[in-house]
């Protein structure tokens, strides 16, 4: 896996705006993830580089956000906040009923590659708890019988 | 040029020292007044009024008073962030608000009338709340973690009363990292205070160490495994407040710190003389630790300093006398030898070593007469340090202390790369380009220690640092500008900025437009700081160079009426300048004496002659010597050709003093007995009794050492009757640890040298600096009880920073200008040889460590890689740098065009780049000049 020419001159474009590069550094790996889905160490080497970085100080910042993958994940990401207002109105209800129907655990990814589930800290919405996020949409109120309505909109198997 | 000169940029000097010897504390030569003095700022605290200083933060000032108050992320030479929420006090209002609100002492500016509790129920309980969820990942094993016994988590556990664990969930668990062999990882015990990255990343420029990840799962590692490459990462051992990084080369002979036997050293792998503790056990010496000094090493070592001790113990150490004939001599039978051999010598050359204490080389001087005695270094390193040492004594200027360094606001590196020769001065120069982040503090009214916000106001703002040299160095990251060039170029450059401070300095013809205009850019940088620093030393064995820095001085003399020019000049070794002022003859002297005939006998103390001059004239001169006789620690190729060899003890074994590049005279101290035969150096040499004795000998006898007795209390020095133990209170098994052997308890061994006693009995409190082995307070086990010997955090030692300073306080009155060094020839398709140093690998001692043999570079000829390219030489290809020396070529890109560099002082490669000859390389095949 290598940067394509398209990468590069969008992560180039980015890191113009500032006067250090290295402040375009969460951006690049933004414009990565969205071509090659999660960012491995090869590219995590090569974004390092044109923004003149030491990849453990890029990697310092893709680890840190939940949204950054370190890792392969599959097509959709489905983040459950497990954080306590979440955590008190049945987001471990939610996480088990995933898993049972999607056959995954916690960090893992169904064989299809379209699901993996993860945990995440807070999606910033207490008041509609359990909130949880599938790919880039982001759903409330959320419980087993509303997870079989979600998934089957979303092309659950 | 000024007459007098009143002051330098960083405080007089004070009054002259007594004398040590009779029995007194030491004096307290140098002292500066840094910051403002202490105003009359009154805070109370638990309804106590206390005095404390304005500016500082509320933990500061706590830790200042003696009192006790948990902390985990604030450290004195790092400031306050706030992480860890350890150090909460409650903060009153008013005089009538009864209930107060919880407040990190840290982040808290003292102000006057301020009313806080530290003892308060509430304090208390958030403190023991805080602690017990840091301690919910924090695993229980203590019984076999290398930090227990001086762990400042333990300590902090037991200061806040968290006895008794409620946790019951699962503990986190990471994967640990090969760090390479100086430290070890072991992640699970992190409290993720961030003191290790802060420390690495902002402190030292490191940038391969990070933080990963986020909440509970925060890794403090490498990217991937690998060597932790910045060259202070040992104080992490120290830093970090528990187990997580910890000493490699201890992990191998490991013993608690409570039974370690140490003792006050002075460390012996460069010239800046850092502060340290050893610590031995069993005979052998099992590790080096810092020892707090407020004006050198401060709470840092270097990792030379810390990991080279190895040759104490190793494979290459002398434990007997032996004889080129017999083999190994039983002790007396070694005695009756030296003196027959003595006795039947037709004179005797005596030859000395830098990295010998001054007594030692004072027995030899003695024993041969000052006209025989010889310094035993590099004729072009000779050359350079007396003209230092002309310069030092005859112009305008103030060696500075680290921590003056440190305060610099612009900095010019001449000729030298600090980071190689002089590491720790290093470091304390990247604090020096903080100074205008610091200004900028100032101006908006940020206390320095905000860490943070100190940070952010200032952004990439750095008070400026020139670097001209002939590689690239390890500073180049916070340079203004840099400028490679060959030493002349250097030189040259030097002295057009001394022009352009000061017109009478005389003008440098034809110098490139570029030159010009860097000359133009340092002159107006040094002429407008405030404390502005000139570096440079032994490096590129270049006279010129030197001689250089002296013309900026005397210019910034002129320009600036009574102020001393603040200079440091790099040395090579622990004790190099001392041997200096003892105004030896050189090497040269020496190989002619032997070969007129006028000697048959050398006498070599404490070195390696092959590290000297070329195989051939040391050749010469050991076959041409009728007698050799070599006294040192550890076998080398000089003591392998010796008739004689006796046994002395390193460094952790004898005392002495060293003189430090900062012309500081320090005593150091046995650590342990000399391991079996050997003796200290000087015994073998001289009728002296004891120490004192000699120490006094050599103060009355040469003037420039008068002061030295006074550099430590004298062996007679006790409190209240009691001799000061090397051995903590705590310090187990002295009855049965030899039983294996003989089950007899032996009796102490007797310290006739010093006021330390090898024992865990004697006087517990109230030791001078100068005589404290190791730091240890109540409720304080790890090296942060240090705190409790300051006079405040961060500051001096109570009773004053040991070392007394013998040179460079800025009296000389002036030289006249020096005229500049001509364009060099040029020299066709040759090039011109340079040493290039390396931390690891150019110290002669340190390469008997295994960790630091590690990583050594291998030899090679460095070459710029269009010089590489124009002489058809590829990376790699082998080139013949000296008869039958054959070493592979070095692109380097960075490197002065013209110049090869060599490695300095590999063990493996015995040819030492004396001068910078110009060479001409030969590949395989060429036909050989």
């Amino acid at each position: 896996m290598t940067l394509t020419s398209d990468e590069i001159q969008a992560i180039l474009r980015e890191a113009r705006h500032f006067p250090h590069p290295s402040a375009a550094a969460i951006e690049a790996l933004n414009v990565v993830q969205r071509s090659h889905g999660w960012i491995s160490d090869e590219l995590l080497q090569e974004i390092a580089e044109l923004l003149g970085m030491s990849p453990a100080e890029l990697d310092s910042i893709a680890t840190f956000y939940n949204l950054i993958y370190r890792r392969p994940v599959g097509r959709r990401v489905i983040h459950y906040c497990n954080s306590v207002s979440c955590w008190m109105l049945g987001a471990e209800d939610n996480r088990r009923h995933l898993s049972e129907k999607l056959g995954i655990a916690v960090g893992e990814t169904t064989g299809n590659g379209e699901y993996t589930l993860l945990p995440i800290v807070c999606l910033g919405a207490c008041d509609k708890a359990p909130v949880l996020m599938i790919g880039d949409e982001t759903h409330f109120n959320v419980d087993p019988a509303r997870l079989d309505d979600i998934l089957g909109e979303t092309g659950a198997p | 040029m000024p007459d007098k000169i009143v002051g330098n940029d960083f405080g007089p000097p004070k009054a002259g020292p007594k004398d040590g010897l009779q029995g007194g504390s030491p004096h307290k030569i140098v002292g500066n007044g840094f910051g403002p003095p202490k105003a009359g700022l009154h805070i109370e605290i638990d309804g106590k009024s206390h005095p404390v200083k304005a500016g500082e933060n509320l933990l500061q000032a706590i830790l200042s008073l003696g009192l006790d108050l948990p902390y985990f992320c604030w450290h004195p030479a790092m400031g306050s962030v706030g992480a860890c929420r350890q150090c909460g006090v409650i903060q009153f209002k008013d005089a009538n608000d009864a209930q107060g609100r919880v407040v990190m002492a840290c982040m808290t500016p003292v102000a006057e009338g301020m009313r806080i509790s530290l003892q308060g129920p509430d304090a208390k309980a958030f403190r023991a709340g805080i602690l017990e969820l840091l301690m919910t990942n924090h695993p229980h094993d203590c019984p076999v973690c290398e930090e227990g016994g001086e762990c400042h988590l333990q300590d902090m556990t037991v200061m806040t009363g968290h006895t008794v664990r409620q946790y019951r969930g699962l503990k986190r668990t990471h994967r640990n990292q090969d760090l390479g062999p100086f430290i070890n990882h072991e992640m699970n015990r992190c409290i993720a205070c961030y003191r290790c990255v802060r420390y690495y990343q902002d402190y030292c420029g490191g940038d391969d160490l990070q933080v990963f990840a986020s909440h509970n799962h925060v890794y403090f590692g490498r990217q991937e495994d690998g060597v932790l490459e910045n060259e202070f990462s040992g104080n992490l051992v120290e830093v970090c407040p528990t187990g997580v990084f910890t000493d490699k080369t201890f992990s191998r002979h490991y013993s608690r710190k409570w039974d370690l036997q140490t003792a006050p050293s002075v460390c012996v792998h460069c010239g800046i003389g850092c502060n340290t503790s050893p610590g031995e056990r069993y005979g052998s010496l099992r590790r080096i630790v810092n020892r707090y000094h407020g004006e050198i090493n401060g709470y840092f070592l270097c990792d030379r300093g810390r990991f080279g001790y190895g040759f104490v113990n190793g494979p290459a150490r002398l434990y007997q006398a032996r004889s080129a004939e017999t083999g190994p001599l039983d002790v007396s039978t070694a005695e009756n030898r030296l003196r027959a051999m003595l006795e039947d010598a037709k004179g005797i050359v005596g030859i000395g070593s830098p990295r010998a204490s001054l007594e030692a080389n004072f027995a030899l001087r003695e024993r041969v007469g000052a006209e025989r005695f010889h310094a035993g270094i590099g004729d072009a390193e000779h050359g350079c340090l007396r003209t230092l040492l002309d310069l030092v004594r005859n112009l305008p200027l103030h060696l500075v202390s680290l921590r003056e360094a440190e305060r610099a606001d612009a900095v010019l590196i001449l000729g030298e790369d600090p980071t190689q020769t002089a590491p720790r001065l290093a470091l304390a120069l990247r604090q020096a380009v903080r100074n205008r982040a610091l200004a900028i503090a100032d101006e908006l009214g940020i206390p320095h220690w905000q860490d943070a916000a100190v940070r952010e106001a200032a952004q990439a703002e750095k008070s400026p640092l020139f670097i001209a040299s002939p590689a690239p160095t390890r500073l180049d990251d916070i340079a203004a500008r840099t400028c490679r060039a060959s030493p002349r170029t250097i030189a040259r450059l030097g002295f057009a900025v001394a022009h352009g401070i000061c017109p009478e300095a005389p003008a440098v013809m034809g110098l490139t437009p570029e030159h010009e205009a860097l000359a133009a850019e340092i002159a107006q940088a040094l002429t407008s700081a405030e404390r502005p620093l000139i570096v440079a030393g032994t490096g590129c064995l270049s006279e010129d160079v030197l001689r250089a820095v002296g013309q900026i001085a005397a210019a910034l003399a002129a320009a600036r009426p009574g102020r001393a020019t603040a200079v440091h000049f790099a040395v090579p070794e622990c004790n190099s300048l001392g041997l200096a002022l003892m105004d030896a003859q050189s090497l040269a002297h020496a190989a002619h004496t032997i070969e007129s005939g006028e000697a048959d006998t050398l006498l070599i103390l404490e070195n390696d002659l092959y590290r000297r001059a070329d195989r051939t004239t040391v050749d010469a001169l050991l076959t041409r010597a009728r007698q050799v006789i070599v006294i040192d620690h550890t076998l080398h190729a000089t003591a392998e050709r010796a008739h004689l060899v006796l046994p002395a003890a390193s460094f952790a074994e004898t005392e002495g003093t060293l003189v430090s590049s900062e012309g500081r005279a320090q005593r150091f101290f046995a650590a342990m007995q000399p391991a079996g035969d050997s003796r200290d150096g000087w015994r073998w040499l001289g009728p002296w009794p004891c120490l004192d004795d000699l120490t006094r000998a050599l103060a009355d006898s040469l003037p420039v050492f008068q002061q030295i007795t006074a550099c430590a209390p004298g062996a007679a020095f006790r409190i209240a009757g009691q001799k000061i133990p090397r051995q903590p209170h705590r310090y187990s098994g002295r009855t049965a640890m030899l039983a294996d052997i003989r089950i007899h308890e032996p009796k102490q061994p007797e310290d006739t040298d010093s006021a330390l006693a090898f024992s865990m009995e004697g006087a517990a409190n109230d030791h001078p600096p100068a005589l404290n082995p190791f730091v240890w307070a109540p409720g304080w086990n790890s090296n942060q009880a240090v705190g409790k010997f300051q006079d405040e955090a961060g500051g001096h030692l109570s009773g004053g920073d040991p070392g007394i300073r013998l040179i460079g306080d800025g009296a000389g009155t002036g030289l006249p200008w020096s005229v500049p060094p001509e364009t060099e020839a040029s020299i066709a398709d040759a090039l011109r040889l340079v040493p290039l140093h390396h931390i690891f690998g150019s110290d002669e001692t340190s390469m008997h460590s295994s960790a630091v043999a590690e990583r050594a570079p291998h030899p090679y000829v460095a070459l710029n890689p269009e010089d590489a390219a124009r002489l058809g030489l590829a990376e790699g290809e082998e080139v013949e740098l000296a008869p039958d020396v054959w070493l592979p070529v070095k692109c380097l890109p960075g490197l002065a065009a013209g110049i090869a560099g060599v490695p300095a002082g590999l063990p493996d490669l015995p040819v030492p780049v004396t001068a910078w000859q110009s060479w001409k390389p030969n590949k395989p095949g060429d036909e050989t000049s």
